[in-house]
């Protein structure tokens, strides 16, 4: 290796740069927009019936023809556009738990977040007869920023804070805890039990106009509150002190961040049910292909997520097909692989 | 040259949890100069430094920047006059050399705003200081340890500062390496002017780059001042239970511990 001392070396002119956007972003960009394209065209198309062209074309631009072929597609605008919002609310919510507790592998339904919200839901119907999404999702959100609070508590307890593994385990085991508490309150109810069967496993079928009403202003307020805390976040990835040294108040910073990853899982999960591995899988990829820099990572989150969840949905279609299953599964089974071979790769290293 | 300020702490007592490990401790740091804080393992020299950079909140007692409490100065201000570069710092996946520099100047930065050329030039400014422009577009997983030191203080320095506040910043680096970084921060401050406040582990490196050196022993300050008169015999036993003999060393005439042992007397 040459010795660069302070003497020898020669001078070089700037050839260096900052990066200001990712090396990728502008490919990025181009194959997010016609990925999202693609798979918002999938989801009007795809199903329990198959619509031909000429129905798909009649039911997003003819009000007036009133085919039964049309009349799909119109009702799956509605659950597409759900499952974009959900997807993207997901997407954030996982880059944004990563980015507070600067851990990989963190993720709304790997810390219990989840379920926590799910328990509250369920023991809302229950006992106090709530029915309407705007009442779950206060009752969904209070669960889930209970259960954050909680497995954080926890998984920082001991010498070395909350490290990536201890946070984790504490999530597990949150998560198994209360979805059997969740079991005990619905199993002996036949009402709650039917209402909830579908819900408890995550998807995005239920999705109409006015689920997206109530949901889209929990979505725009934890999408601002994320993209305005970003820098602050870059600073805190280079760990508290130096965030600190560089004026970054990293206990609010991390209570207001949390407070919009939590809000943002809290009402999907109210509307949609516990649908896991999103905020994982879509902060990862981005990460993957852009870098570590939090003002590209969150928005492209909320993107990556948005059309993530709408494929998962479209494949139920086509795998449970003549019924469906529903997206949390498909989910699952791509998240929990990734989860486990993320785990394996960084031997659990903090980012 | 970086204008002069008053910098004091003022009856601290600090510590971790029930743990207190600084006991009403008063410290002005001389401004403009290299100060440097020595005492045996975990006897606060660490907690003094963190406590002055508030990385720590003292329990009773106050840090005042210019009379003005630290606590009470807005946290983004105050990180444009106190930069600090902590023990451990954590390199974020796949960041380039100069990526990393820059955010060191996150507390000039607005939301809105973007680079503008006072940032590019303290990037690069920091970075030929710290003989680091070469490495620029390199990945920082790519680098030595003496390397990926200096990229940290370049961090450190595209804040700008005017007092900085390092926490044994050779530790695990080769003497070579520990030579340049103090050679490097002894230019920094020679040049501009810059306070710099460390913690070293060294007491022969802490005698030759030092200023003004602040003894401590558990959690209380018991010497301080330029490290000819400070560094004795008797202090160094104080500090360590150490036996040695103290004399002049030949290359840069300041005082040189040579400790003796039971072979050794």
């Amino acid at each position: 290796m040459p010795f660069l001392t302070s003497r020898s070396r020669e001078r070089k002119k700037k050839d260096w740069q900052i990066t200001h956007f990712p090396k990728h972003l502008t490919i990025v960009l181009v194959l997010s927009v016609v990925l999202l394209g693609a798979c918002v065209l999938a989801s009007l198309i795809f199903g329990a019936r198959l619509v031909t062209q000429d129905q798909l074309i009649a039911g997003l631009f003819h009000s007036n023809i009133d085919s039964y072929g049309a009349t799909v597609v119109r009702e799956r605008i509605p659950r597409t556009v759900f499952s974009l919002c959900c997807g993207a609310a997901l997407g954030v919510s996982g880059a944004l738990m990563q980015a507070v507790t600067r851990n990989p592998i963190a993720d709304p339904s790997i810390l219990g977040v989840n379920t926590g919200a799910s328990l509250f839901v369920v023991s809302g119907i229950a006992f106090l007869n709530i029915s309407t999404a705007g009442q779950y999702i206060w009752l969904a959100i209070a669960g889930a920023m209970i259960t954050a609070v909680f497995v954080y508590g926890i998984g920082s307890m001991g010498r070395d804070g909350a490290t990536p593994l201890k946070l984790v385990l504490a999530g597990a085991a949150t998560s198994a805890a209360l979805s059997s508490l969740v079991s005990a309150i619905m199993i002996p109810r036949t009402n709650v039990m039917d209402q909830f069967r579908f819900w408890q496993v995550g998807s995005v079928g239920a999705g109409n106009w006015s689920a997206i009403t109530t949901f889209l202003p929990f979505l725009i307020i934890g999408l601002v509150v994320a993209v305005l805390s970003a820098s602050a976040l870059n600073a805190l990835a280079l760990g508290d002190e130096v965030a600190t040294g560089q004026g970054v108040r990293t206990g609010i910073l991390r209570l207001i961040a949390a407070f919009a990853g939590v809000i943002l899982c809290g009402a999907t999960t109210a509307l949609a049910g516990p649908i896991g591995f999103i905020g994982l899988l879509s902060a990862h990829l981005i990460r993957l292909v852009l870098g570590p820099d939090l003002r590209f990572i969150i928005p492209m989150s909320a993107v990556a997520g948005a059309i993530i969840l709408t494929i998962s949905d479209v494949s139920g279609r086509l795998i449970g097909s003549p019924g469906e299953l529903e997206a949390g599964v498909v989910t699952a089974f791509i998240g929990a692989p990734l989860l486990i071979l993320l785990a394996v790769r960084m031997k659990v290293r903090s980012i | 040259m970086k204008p002069a300020h008053r910098f004091q702490a003022e009856e601290i007592s600090a510590g971790y949890e029930q743990h207190t490990i600084l006991n009403d401790i008063n410290v002005e740091i001389p401004s403009n100069q290299i100060n440097v804080i020595i005492g045996a393992n975990a006897c606060g020299k660490s907690t003094l430094l963190k406590t002055m950079a508030r990385l720590i909140k003292p329990e009773s007692g106050e840090i005042t920047l210019d009379g003005k409490a630290i606590s009470s100065i807005p946290s983004k201000q105050l990180a444009r006059v106190l930069g600090l570069l902590p023990q451990s710092p954590i390199v974020p996946e796949g960041i380039s050399v100069a990526d990393l520099v820059g955010r060191g100047r996150f507390p000039h930065q607005s939301f809105l705003q973007g680079w503008t050329k006072k940032d590019y030039e303290a990037v690069a400014e920091a970075m030929e200081i710290m003989d680091i422009t070469e490495l620029a577009n390199q990945n920082i997983d790519e680098l030595s340890g003496g390397q990926r030191q200096r990229v940290w203080i370049a961090m450190a320095l595209t804040q700008q500062t005017d007092i900085l506040f390092l926490d044994e910043p050779t530790t695990f680096l080769d003497i070579t390496y520990q030579i340049e970084i103090l050679d490097m921060l002894t230019d920094l401050n020679r040049k501009y002017g810059t306070t710099i406040v460390m913690v070293l582990h060294d007491i022969n490196l802490a005698a030759r780059y030092a200023d003004h050196i602040f003894a401590l022993r558990q959690g209380e300050l018991i010497a301080k001042g330029g490290p000819s008169e400070v560094m004795t015999s008797q202090l160094i036993g104080d500090l360590f239970g150490l036996h040695c003999t103290v004399i002049k060393d030949p290359v840069s005439h300041s005082p040189l511990v040579v400790p003796k042992g039971r072979y050794h007397v």
